[in-house]
């Protein structure tokens, strides 16, 4: 399939779940069931005014959107070329773009009779945005976390805590975030009656990549109509970091037919992607596979192990992406590259420095891809990328990388 | 007909119930559990279920996931997985195997060439737990057009609407799970298993098997009653976790076997 067959790139997936060859329902038959209950009530909210009208009130008066679309005057000059613009998610509620999705699949769990939450979190950046929307609701929340993240996101750790929300520390296989992800659809499949998986990313079986990217193109959506206000058009370059990719789909999709409009996402390159695999590239370094229910690019050795990710920033930690990125990458509408970690934390010092802004180490990536290609660039040449995440989270684990002590920690 | 087609046959003309047991291959290493298998048929084995080791085994509980990780870590592969089977079959011709495992190092390894290399070892069926039924295509079809058995999971939230989708494709037996949950998880309760195995019963006439948190020879014995067999996984798994001898590990398989066979 190429470009000229399309008319659109917004009409998938199909309806076995499908962007080209990849996506699918990949799930035991205990789960069957449940994820087609799932498609059926989405397909119905989707269309329901009732419920976009429930999630504008609370984005607008809870999570405080839209999100600034901010012009990175000092950066720009500092790169001197192209005119840098933020999207500025990391200003939302809990710090990070995960809430948008989180407040869709609650306010669906709740409208399903669903009385218990879990979920998976890496970073526990979608941890602590399940968490807080249980907490406004009142519902339980178990939060399924790998047990090396737990240990180095501690912060967040004890903000889900403090939201009344059970932490698992999940030791099952090596105790990260594709663990936690097996080791909550066990819980699923062992809670099937009252129990909603709220799928962090864009990935997972069918509907879940397709949902998540609905609730998460209200970044995009807001990015094309502030950019049209601030500049008269449209941007010449978006790029958002990816992990599972709920954040790049969420600003790239409402772009993905405008062919004037470059699209890059940046995978976590760690500490380089080469066949030592220390890396969480699963596009620039991997090949397609099935985990978690969905067909994809994925991390796996020659007999179809899934081998684990190395990043500096857990949220990027996941041998995987989500399906549509990896239809994207085949087809040649986006651009998939990846910066090392040494890139990122350079990007996140001189964001510091020359913003004011402390991102999370995952926005950090996309930035450090916008520090090599900006300053190439004509001062026409407008690029919006996607400041997903706000850096509070992150400061220990920087310090330590910059060999700075930080007192009781 | 196939071996298990073979198997279920002489199973009903001798009026007995089936015992079925699922080991990992490679767990602890290859040479262990190819002697554990290939004692299996002799402590009253009717049909093996062979683990094909996966790092991600989403429907499994630790005991499982703790067998694969073993295998693994011993240096098991999908090849030398087929290779164990390979190895079995040149010492007993009638015994069914059947691969059961996750999709992705089958479709790491191409569908067509691992049809074409589980028919040469000797693989008679294939249970892959993430295939449902709306992904018939990848692996299920292929397989059956190869002579290959393909044996689905029915579940307690397989409901009547959905139970034809879930046996159109089915061949070989139904694998019916007495639970909602992982493997080595609760106990099922025979009596709320039976309306279940009669619910499956009515819309097919393939041999229903159950298994999910079966441990005795008693639990054995009555779900066998109420079936057409029983399967056992993670109990045995537990005893080769245990490090026990193979001798022990084949004299427990032997008691669950009885119980199956008495029911």
């Amino acid at each position: 399939m190429t470009e000229e067959f399309l008319n659109s790139f917004m009409t998938g997936p199909d309806e076995r779940g499908r962007f080209g060859d990849f996506g699918g329902r990949f799930v035991s038959e205990t789960l069957m069931p449940l994820i087609l209950e799932l498609e059926k009530q989405y397909e119905h909210a989707k269309t329901d005014d009732s419920f976009w009208a429930e999630m504008n009130d609370l984005w607008t008066h809870y999570v405080g959107r839209p999100s600034p679309l901010y012009h990175a005057d000092r950066l720009t000059a500092h790169l001197g070329g192209a005119k840098i613009y933020m999207k500025r998610d990391e200003l939302n509620h809990t710090g990070a773009h995960k809430i948008n999705n989180v407040l869709g699949q609650i306010i669906l769990a709740r409208r399903m009779g669903k009385t218990r939450i879990i979920a998976e979190t890496g970073a526990g950046q979608h941890g602590v945005a399940t968490a807080t929307v249980c907490a406004k609701f009142g519902l339980k929340c178990v939060v399924y976390m790998g047990a090396h993240d737990v240990e180095r996101q501690a912060p967040n750790v004890f903000r889900m805590k403090l939201l009344g929300a059970e932490v698992v520390s999940v030791t099952s296989g090596r105790g990260t975030l594709k663990d936690a992800m097996n080791d909550a659809l066990r819980d699923w499949v062992t809670n099937v009656r009252d129990t909603f998986y709220c799928i962090g990313t864009v990935a997972g079986p069918h509907p879940y990549p397709a949902m998540v990217r609905d609730f998460q193109t209200i970044i995009g959506k807001e990015a094309r109509e502030q950019m049209q206000a601030r500049e008269g058009r449209l941007p010449d370059t978006i790029i958002a970091a990816i992990g599972g990719g709920s954040n790049a789909m969420g600003l790239f999709y409402p772009f993905l037919d405008d062919k004037s409009v470059n699209i890059i996402g940046v995978e976590a390159g760690g500490k380089g992607v080469n066949d030592k695999m220390e890396h969480c590239a699963s596009l620039t370094g991997g090949r397609p596979g099935v985990l978690h229910g969905n067909r994809t690019y994925l991390l796996q050795d020659d007999d179809g192990q899934i081998l684990e990710g190395y990043s500096i920033s857990a949220g990027l930690d996941y041998p995987g992406i989500g399906p549509e990125h990896s239809w994207l990458h085949e087809i040649g509408r986006a651009k998939y590259v990846s910066v090392t970690d040494k890139e990122a934390l350079a990007a996140f010092q001189l964001c510091c420095e020359t913003e004011g802004i402390i991102p999370a180490l995952e926005p950090s990536h996309a930035l450090a891809h916008v520090i090599k290609i900006a300053p190439e660039l004509p001062e026409d040449h407008i690029i919006c990328m996607n400041m997903c995440g706000r850096g509070d989270k992150d400061i220990f684990t920087v310090a330590r990388h910059l060999g700075f002590e930080m007192g009781g920690h | 007909m196939t071996r298990i087609d073979a198997k279920f046959a002489e199973l009903a003309s001798a009026g007995k119930k089936a015992f079925v047991t699922y080991v990992m291959a490679g767990d602890p290493d290859y040479d262990t559990s190819l002697e554990v298998v290939k004692g299996l048929p002799a402590a009253g084995v009717d049909i093996i279920e062979l683990g094909l080791p996966f790092t991600d085994p989403m429907a499994d509980g630790p005991t499982i996931q703790l067998a694969g990780q073993r295998a693994l870590e011993a240096g098991q592969t999908l090849k030398k997985t087929l290779a164990l089977a390979a190895a079995f079959r040149t010492g007993d011709d009638t015994t069914p195997i059947v691969l059961m495992g996750y999709y992705n190092p089958i479709y790491n390894h191409g569908v067509e060439a691992f049809l074409r290399d589980a028919r040469e070892a000797g693989i008679d069926g294939l249970i892959v737990v993430d295939l449902p039924p709306e992904e018939d295509e990848e692996l299920c079809i292929p397989a059956q057009k190869a002579g290959l058995n393909f044996i689905r999971l029915a579940t307690p939230t397989t409901d009547d609407a959905r139970l034809p989708k879930v046996l159109e494709n089915t061949s070989g037996f139904v694998y019916y799970v007495s639970i909602t949950g992982i493997t080595g998880a609760a106990a099922p309760e025979a009596g709320d298993v039976a309306p279940e195995v009669a619910r499956i019963k009515s819309q097919t006439d393939l041999p229903i098997i159950v298994g999910f948190g079966i441990r005795t020879p008693e639990m054995s014995e009555g779900i066998a009653r109420i079936a057409d067999g029983a399967v056992v996984g993670s109990a045995i798994v537990s005893e080769i976790a245990a490090g026990k001898p193979v001798a022990e590990v084949l004299d427990f398989v032997r008691s669950l076997a009885e119980g199956a066979h008495r029911a």
